[in-house]
């Protein structure tokens, strides 16, 4: 396998290594400046499609997904940052429309539990295998070790 | 035949609270003809529901439309094979093929289980005929697929077309049979709790059901996953949705189960932890039927829309998870915990995997809760998306698949690190070397590729050195290897093959998201595209009428390099004209691993036609991995320790014949 790969398709690449590969963008949306193009799609890849639920723009064949990436492209020739353009966006549909929640207080719950969980899990274990272990290596008392020896001579 | 059907459905109801209550009672006295009802009882209500299942599906293939479930979901057009897979493409079928799973279940556990002892099995039977009770009377009460309709419509209303597909001949089934197949695992943890002791054949009897459950269950969501990818034309195979979700999130837990419960049967350790690891996967089963069937997401998946019927379920999942978790709390100070052992053993590395497999399970339950938890006490409205799971999920699966060929070469007890490494250092050898070369030589790749890559040959080399080194590879003469490895228990091929099979899944992963290419473009018949070194001809647009659709067949050949038609690919567009909808036929082209994608876009005037194409290398691996996680789950099953009571079978079956006349 020797993937051959030109500049485009390499930013569109890195930009894309963590989303899964559905596109629903059309040609003649498509921005003729490459980079400019990849940086819609990766922006694209974060934003939701409202009427479909679970898509991003990127993957929706949804009417309302097509003017939405319109929007972000029409955004970033008018020379937006890509913060810009999502700051915007939200403003005008709200936060709903993304698909990474902010790190905020309010969902601080939702970004912090696997952390949470993995340190408090963590401590329980670390915990029990100490008392463990203390408990697998008491010794045994002088009564236990001399009724051990009246055992093993019996035998 | 329909009446017939109706009216075993409402005597298996019967049947299951006799199957409750009955048995229940007989454990407590310890009266053995109470307790020997159970059995009988499971084994007639699983013959009831599966003939109520059968009128049903009679209903559908006959295309009986007075019933009303027939009338919607089905079409006289239909091929006779989605006519029948109808049956469970709708809510009231799918719930009726659900608890048929459940009764099939009970009746096995009646009548292979006469090895229990007589109270635990009695105690199984009971909590299995309480849930079975629960789910009878939600079908009865909310969704009766048996319900008449009068005057009898002509003609139906017709399956989803994304539905008449293979796919649902086989993806709910066996979703189904591993969800389903959990409640066992629970039914024998909260008969545990209730006994208050768990004793050897209780973990005997556990790990294989376990492992039941999870290759079906991670059958069905590998076979969901490819359907979405051919059949939703996007070419996406996991999108994080909360009904994958839904099914994902028992996969997980019922993961960490399948190895808490190795602990337990080889070391008797962690009792208490792998029966409450028991009674929450199939509580996370519970939890994904509600989503899926109550409809409070409504994403590509759901086809339930009643808000009854949410609350139904809502209080079944009240009852089962906060019941059997308050027997927890009650019981759990009374049973023993067991087996010692040193942090660094193969224990401590199966219960560094649960606390990892938890911990990521617990992830993507929040990630798909919070919004409707926010939405509900706030009213404000966010989404939680894929990004959200790569930067939790993600990180969180890292130190797991770094730590797996660690844990079969660690001895139990007390283990070696160092040892275990250098018997590793060949599989970190190799990995390195494939990290180094995807990084170096490919262009474009990214670190995370190089790192996916690496790790995914870790994984593959680690599960082949443990099989290695188990059979003595470098210690004894070639003959004597051979001899070893013939003579190696089945479990540890099962460990190896599903070990194995999680890095060929990761392996199609990584290649597929680094280094897979797309093109989007308009194409006229005789243009040819090339894509990743394949060059495809658009030869051109063809109608063509279908038994019940119409659609535009788009023909693409493959160009060889002499220039010539090496193939054809064919992709379309159909048109379903009874529910008015289109869906897009991928066509997909399999070289080797690797598959070319095509799917058909809008038409322009002047024929022309948007086409995606995507190259995605070595993506059968995704699903490959999958079978071959399948594949180690059933070698394991094979396993002569795992044969629970099979010698006291044989003679039973080589005893009944000469009874007979």
């Amino acid at each position: 396998m020797k993937p051959r790969l030109s500049l485009t398709s390499i930013v569109l690449l890195l930009a894309l290594v963590f989303a899964g590969a559905a596109h629903a963008v059309k040609p003649d949306e498509m921005l003729a400046d490459p980079a400019l193009e990849a940086r819609a799609r990766a922006l694209s890849e974060g934003l939701r499609c409202m009427v479909c639920q679970n898509q991003s723009i990127d993957e929706s064949d949804a009417d309302l997904a097509r003017d939405l990436r319109i929007l972000v492209r029409q955004r970033l020739v008018a020379g937006d940052s890509d913060q810009q353009v999502m700051d915007y966006v939200v403003s005008r549909y709200g936060e709903f429309v993304l698909l990474k929640p902010r790190f905020d207080l309010r969902n601080a719950l939702l970004w912090g539990t696997p952390v949470l969980l993995l340190l408090v899990g963590g401590m329980f274990i670390a915990l029990n295998a100490r008392s463990r272990r203390k408990l697998a290596t008491k010794s045994l008392s002088a009564d236990e070790q001399a009724a051990l020896d009246a055992i093993l001579r019996r035998d | 035949m329909v009446e017939i059907g109706h009216f075993a459905l409402v005597l298996a109801f019967a049947l299951s609270l006799v199957q409750t209550i009955v048995p229940l009672f007989g454990a407590r006295l310890n009266n053995q003809r109470l307790m020997a009802v159970g059995g009988p009882v499971a084994v007639t209500g699983f013959a009831l529901t599966a003939l109520s299942f059968v009128a049903l599906a009679g209903a559908y293939a006959n295309s009986d439309f007075s019933v009303a479930n027939v009338w919607e979901n089905s079409h006289s057009l239909q091929p006779l094979i989605y006519k029948i897979t109808g049956t469970w493409g709708n809510h009231e079928g799918s719930m009726l093929l659900w608890v048929l799973i459940l009764t099939f279940f009970g009746a096995l556990v009646a009548a292979f289980g006469s090895n229990l002892p007589a109270t635990l099995r009695a105690n199984v039977l009971a909590v299995q005929g309480t849930i079975g009770a629960a789910f009878f009377l939600f079908i009865l009460a909310t969704s009766n697929p048996f319900i008449r309709l009068n005057p009898a419509p002509i003609e139906g209303r017709d399956l989803n077309p994304v539905l008449q597909d293979l796919g649902l001949a086989i993806h709910p089934p066996l979703l189904y049979l591993g969800y389903v197949g959990f409640s066992i695992c629970f039914s024998f943890s909260v008969a545990a709790l209730i006994e208050g002791r768990i004793d050897a054949s209780w973990a005997r009897w556990v790990r294989p059901w376990t492992l039941v459950a999870w290759m079906f269950l991670t059958g069905g969501i590998a076979m969901g996953s490819y359907w979405a990818y051919y059949e939703l034309g996007w070419g996406g195979f996991w999108f994080w949705d909360p009904v994958e979700n839904a099914s994902f999130m028992p996969w997980l837990a019922g993961t960490a189960l399948l190895h808490s419960a190795i602990v337990m049967e080889k070391r008797s350790a962690l009792k208490i932890w792998t029966l409450l690891l028991a009674i929450l996967t199939f509580s996370l089963s519970l939890l994904g039927t509600f989503l899926v069937r109550s409809g409070v997401l409504t994403s590509v998946h759901a086809f339930a829309t009643d808000p009854t019927r949410g609350v139904f379920i809502l209080c079944i999942l009240t009852l089962f998870i906060g019941g059997s978790l308050a027997l927890f709390a009650l019981r759990a100070s009374r049973l023993t915990a067991g087996g010692l052992f040193h942090p660094i053993s193969r224990e401590g590395a199966l219960v560094l995997n649960n606390l990892f497999l938890t911990t990521a399970t617990a992830t993507v339950l929040v990630g798909t809760l919070y919004p409707l938890a926010l939405e509900a006490l706030t009213g404000d409205k966010i989404s939680v998306g894929a990004p959200f799971f790569d930067l939790t999920f993600g990180p969180l699966m890292l130190p797991l698949l770094v730590l797996v060929p660690f844990g079969p070469l660690l001895a139990w007890k007390r283990g070696d690190v160092i040892a275990a490494s250098q018997r590793l250092m060949a599989a970190f050898a190799l990995a390195l070397a494939a990290m180094l070369v995807t990084g170096l030589f490919i262009d474009g790749a990214s670190v995370f590729a190089a790192l996916g890559i690496g790790l995914a040959v870790w994984l593959v080399t680690g599960a082949l050195t443990d099989l290695a080194i188990k059979s003595g590879v470098g210690s004894v003469a070639p003959a004597v290897m051979v001899r070893r490895f013939a003579g190696l228990p089945r479990s540890v091929f099962g460990t190896a093959l599903a070990h194995l099979g999680l890095g060929l899944t990761l392996l199609g992963i990584v290649a597929t998201l680094s280094f897979g290419t797309e093109k989007i473009l308009t194409m006229r018949a005789g243009e040819t595209v090339e894509l990743s070194g394949h060059t495809l001809r658009f030869v051109g647009l063809y109608p063509a009428q279908g038994p019940n659709y119409s659609e535009d067949r788009g023909r693409f050949d493959l160009i060889g390099v002499s220039g010539s038609p090496v193939g054809e690919i064919s992709s379309a567009k159909r048109f379903y004209p009874v529910r008015q909808m289109t869906t897009t036929e991928s066509g997909i082209k399999t070289l080797g691993l690797s598959q070319l994608y095509i799917s058909l876009g809008d038409e322009g005037k002047d024929g022309s036609v948007v086409v995606r194409l995507w190259w995605k290398p070595l993506v059968a691996l995704i699903w490959g991995g999958g079978l071959t996680m399948m594949a180690g789950a059933a070698m394991s099953l094979m396993d002569r320790r795992l044969r629970v009571g099979a010698p006291s079978r044989r003679r039973k079956q080589a005893v009944a014949p000469a009874g007979l006349p």
